[in-house]
């Protein structure tokens, strides 16, 4: 890039605002996810939507990419930099601007960090539920443009399901205004569904309003141990079929379980071959029926033990032990390559079979963890990025499960997002025609291709998104 | 040069796959006090640690953003306590404050108080000497004239406040004041031996004082001797590693002739690094074996008192109070269920627990002095939550936080006492016996 442009960038967002150091950009140049990192030109710290909207044009103006960025905690390598871009953070955006308790909402800046919003409207009896794994440090934004799920989301839904409004900095630098406070508006075609799961590819979020629920007042934690990995899985469709809904069921295979036992400390049974998580809430005595046929379908399907957390406490440790599974998984090898493949519920015995057949045929070990009364597992490849043979193995066993996944009728991604890592698998789910006709919705967007680029789709696949801007690129190109 | 730094780095670090274990997930991103600070991800543990390990690969030249960046950080190891994956920060960037630490990337001042600091406690005599001065200039009323007549401010303006957070000197020091061998008026249950660090020593010499008097109470006759020096955390932290072990080896050699059970120590941040003294003299062939037995010794005034609770009848108090969890302890050695454990013990103690207990207090060796504004604004962030519980007691298990937490509450105007547990524990104790 340019010093002329750079100049130009930081006389936009000021000084404090801007780096190009080495050490800046280097910190910018990951996220959360495995193997992929590129340093930007620079990083900037936008202080208000005039900022944001500048940059923009001056994006278009002098051809260079833009990456919006939260906390940096995204699994698809969404907020990774690409070539010839800048970084747009937004962690500072974080105060919770509203909370309207007669209409249930709470309008908030892109930066706030979900648990920090959650823990406040809690204190007024009201509830947020999407809880990602990493809801003490992602913020809304990030959660907003990646639809993140969670632990809850097999009761409560996503994030999707409680986003009523937004604003955005469009790549033309408009701000564009999506929803409201009403409760029904058909007015035209749902723009807000479309900047929900963007991955910050259409606009910059600057203004998020949450739909709130009351909190519900009772609930029942319960840790199922089992002796066989099937009968967790068939315990799950069972319980579903059952027409029960908990909050949450969460799943932790054998090696996952030793790992967030090591970090934890709470009492994990470490030879069982899995556990299931399971959270029932709500109000007055269906809670505790609910919780007994569950339980009872636990016995039935063989399970080895019950525990009941006696206390919220307890309760609220074992939910942050199967928070910490991830990251817990690399206590065992320096490499953690998690995927999001995700199954109708029926289908999860099988699918869980398959990453067990995987991590054989392709000689690689997997801890396997996951949501799974939604059929969102997370198969995670514990390897060693220096070992290029193994990272290849692992690449194959990946291929495998995806492929299986499609079979079954499932997707690449439950709530990841596409970003950089998913996106060679996106046209078996999404198809041929579905892939063009996103590609055509970004393209009227984002004429230049600016913000981004490359994560998805590739609108230009000769390079990873970003297109040829500087000469030396070109000439390459025409060779 | 810059070769010469990456293989010293590598040379400090335990082994390189410290280097690899992070997975840059950022769960301990908000954890962090410098990153809360600052919004900068190189201010976060994950982003120091992308710092130290392109360093170690001589990816980026160890300049001044580097230099900074491993200063400002706490030490706290708050990050290590939230990480999953097990990654050993502390390691790492004490590895590279040993790069940085007298090299020109230093602030002449970090240097220059590093340097006195760490000559003065690793000699016990200079200690007592500079103590002295330091008790007659506050006494004397030599402060009060220098600070009224705000020539100090003209000196150096940042000295007036940083003189404040200087905790007062004990008249009498504690080696003074605690015999070579303690007797218990109780049947003998337990021979202990008693470390009384260097600035409890001087500084803090009635909490020594009622350590032994504790310790007295549980029936244990204890040992104190002369020989014994600074655990030599200071040093440690600071990456002088090798005035940390020589004084880790007069003090193995101080107590290896005494028959006793258990070392105890009161103040966090000296037991921990005592216990590390086997890792630290690991590749000692003279020393490691004996390194092992003494670490292993090592046990903290409260991990005592909670092992002892069956025995032990408290009396009533009926103060109310908040506790706040030294780094040293919650995040190094893990004791955080202990002091709750004793207080709950203590018939009608009105116990609050404060929000972000394990946030630290901001003192963190001399970081106070040398990052003093970033520094009183997280005392202000502890002060405020120690406020909101409405106590009139904190308590405190370490010096450091001791002498801070009592300058926040003058700076700040919150009207609380700063205590030692064990001087508190001395209190429900002794009435019992009365
Ligand atoms: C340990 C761990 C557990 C996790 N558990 C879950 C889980 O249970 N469920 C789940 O869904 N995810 C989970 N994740 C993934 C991740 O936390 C989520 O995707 C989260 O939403 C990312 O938020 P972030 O603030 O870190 O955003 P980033 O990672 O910084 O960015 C994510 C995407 O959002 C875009 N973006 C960020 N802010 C804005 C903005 N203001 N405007 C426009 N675009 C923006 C970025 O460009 C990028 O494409 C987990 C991650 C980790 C490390
Ligand atoms: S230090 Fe631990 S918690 Fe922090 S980013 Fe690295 S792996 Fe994650
Ligand atoms: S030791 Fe403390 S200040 Fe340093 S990086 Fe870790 S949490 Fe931050």
């Amino acid at each position: 890039m340019e010093n002329s442009v750079k100049e130009k960038i930081k006389r936009i967002v000021g000084e404090r605002n801007y780096s190009d150091s080495y050490e800046d950009r280097l910190c910018y140049s990951y996220d959360a996810t495995a193997l992929l990192h590129q340093l930007p030109e620079a990083v900037t710290f936008p202080e208000n939507e005039e900022q944001i909207s500048s940059l923009v044009k001056l994006a278009n103006e002098t051809k260079f990419n833009i990456v919006p960025r939260g906390s940096g905690t995204g699994l698809s390598g969404g907020s990774i930099p690409v070539e010839n871009s800048i970084v747009i953070v937004m962690t500072r955006w974080n105060k919770i601007l509203e909370v309207d308790t007669r209409n249930l909402t709470a309008t908030v800046q892109p930066g706030v960090i979900t648990a920090n919003l959650q823990s406040e409207v809690e204190k007024i009896g009201l509830f947020y539920p999407p809880d990602p794994g990493s809801m003490n440090v992602c913020t809304i934004g990030g959660n907003v443009a990646n639809n993140a799920g969670g632990l809850r989301a097999l009761k409560y839904g996503v994030t999707k399901n409680y986003v009523l409004g937004t604003e955005m900095i469009l790549p033309n630098g408009d701000l564009l205004k999506t929803g409201g406070k009403n409760v029904k508006d058909v007015a035209g075609y749902n723009l807000r569904d479309f900047v929900v799961g963007s991955e910050g590819t259409l606009g910059i979020i600057t203004k998020i309003l949450l739909k709130l629920i009351p909190l519900p007042s009772e609930s029942i934690t319960i840790l199922a141990y089992f002796d066989r990995l099937h009968d967790s899985a068939e315990s799950v469709s069972e319980i579903i079929a059952a027409k029960i809904l908990p909050c949450m069921m969460e799943f932790l295979d054998n090696t996952t379980i030793n790992c967030v036992e090591d970090f934890t400390h709470v009492g994990l049974p470490r030879q069982s071959e899995a556990v299931l998580l399971i959270e029932i809430d709500g109000r007055g005595s269906i809670v505790n029926e609910d919780a007994e046929t569950v339980k009872n379908i636990l016995l039935k399907n063989h399970a080895s033990f019950i525990r009941v957390a006696d206390s919220i406490n307890e309760a609220l440790l074992l939910k942050t032990a199967r928070r910490s599974a991830f990251s817990a998984l690399a206590r065992r090898r320096p490499t953690t390559i998690l995927e999001d493949a995700t199954v109708p519920r029926s289908e999860l015995p099988i699918i869980i079979e398959k990453v067990t057949e995987a991590g054989k045929k392709f000689n690689v070990t997997f801890g396997n963890f996951g949501h799974a009364g939604d059929g969102n597992i997370h198969p995670t490849c514990l390897t060693d990025e220096r070992d290029m043979a193994e990272i290849n193995k692992a690449h194959k066993a990946f291929d495998f499960i995806f492929n299986e996944a499609i079979k079954l009728g499932g997707t690449i991604t439950g709530e990841h997002g596409t970003g950089l890592a998913k996106k060679q698998f996106l046209e078996k789910v999404a198809g041929i025609p579905g892939v063009e006709m996103m590609k055509k919705i970004k393209q009227s967007i984002d004429e230049n291709n600016i913000l981004n680029p490359g994560k998805i789709f590739s609108i230009s696949p000769r390079c990873e998104g970003s297109l040829p801007f500087r000469r030396e690129q070109i000439k390459d190109f025409q060779n | 040069m810059e070769s010469n730094h990456k293989n010293l780095l590598f040379s400090v670090l335990p082994d390189e796959d410290v280097l690899n274990q992070c997975i840059h997930c950022g769960l301990c991103l908000t954890t962090c006090p410098t990153y809360s600070l600052t919004q900068f991800e190189r201010s976060s543990p994950r982003g120091r640690i992308k710092l130290i390990n392109a360093a170690a690969k001589g990816e980026i030249e160890i300049g001044d953003t580097f230099a900074y960046e491993m200063n400002f950080c706490l030490d706290c190891q708050a990050c290590e306590t939230a990480c999953p994956a097990g990654v050993k920060y502390g390691s790492m960037v004490e590895a590279a404050r040993v790069i940085v630490q007298d090299s020109k990337l230093n602030s002449i001042l970090r240097r220059i108080i590093r340097k006195i600091t760490m000559k003065i406690v690793i000699s016990k005599r200079l200690l007592k000497i500079a103590s002295r001065i330091l008790y007659f200039y506050q006494n004397s009323g030599v402060q009060k004239v220098l600070h009224r007549s705000r020539i100090i401010n003209l000196i150096f303006p940042k000295l007036s406040e940083i003189d404040d957070l200087s905790p007062k000197v004990s008249k009498k020091f504690s080696s003074e004041l605690i015999p070579e061998i303690t007797l218990t008026e109780n049947k003998v249950k337990h021979k202990a031996a008693i470390h009384l660090g260097c600035f409890m020593d001087v500084m803090f010499a009635n909490i020594n004082k009622d350590t032994i008097d504790v310790l007295s109470l549980c029936g244990c006759e204890i040992q104190n001797p002369i020989e014994q020096v600074c655990c030599g955390s200071l040093p440690g932290h600071n990456g002088d590693y090798e005035s940390a072990r020589k004084l880790a080896k007069k003090n193995i050699d101080a107590f290896e002739r005494l028959d006793y059970e258990f070392l105890i120590v009161n103040s966090s941040g000296c037991g921990a690094f005592m216990k590390e003294y086997a890792y630290l003299l690991r590749d000692d062939p003279s020393y490691s074996e004996k390194a092992k037995v003494f670490s292993s010794k090592i046990k903290d005034i409260l991990e005592f008192v909670n092992n002892e609770l069956g025995e032990i009848n408290f009396n009533k108090l009926h103060d109310k109070i908040t506790y706040h969890d030294a780094c040293h302890h919650v995040h190094t050695q893990k004791i955080i269920n202990e002091p709750r454990n004793i207080l709950k013990a203590i018939p009608d103690l009105d116990v609050n627990e404060m929000n972000e207990s394990t946030w630290c207090c901001g003192s963190a060796g001399i970081y106070n002095i040398v990052h003093y504004d970033d520094s009183m604004k997280i005392l202000e962030r502890k002060m405020d939550n120690i406020k909101k519980t409405g106590a009139s007691i904190v308590l405190a298990a370490n010096h450091g936080c001791l002498a801070q937490l009592q300058y926040g509450a003058d700076k700040f105007h919150v009207a609380v006492e700063v205590i030692h547990p064990v001087s508190l524990i001395k209190k429900a104790l002794q009435k019992t016996t009365e």
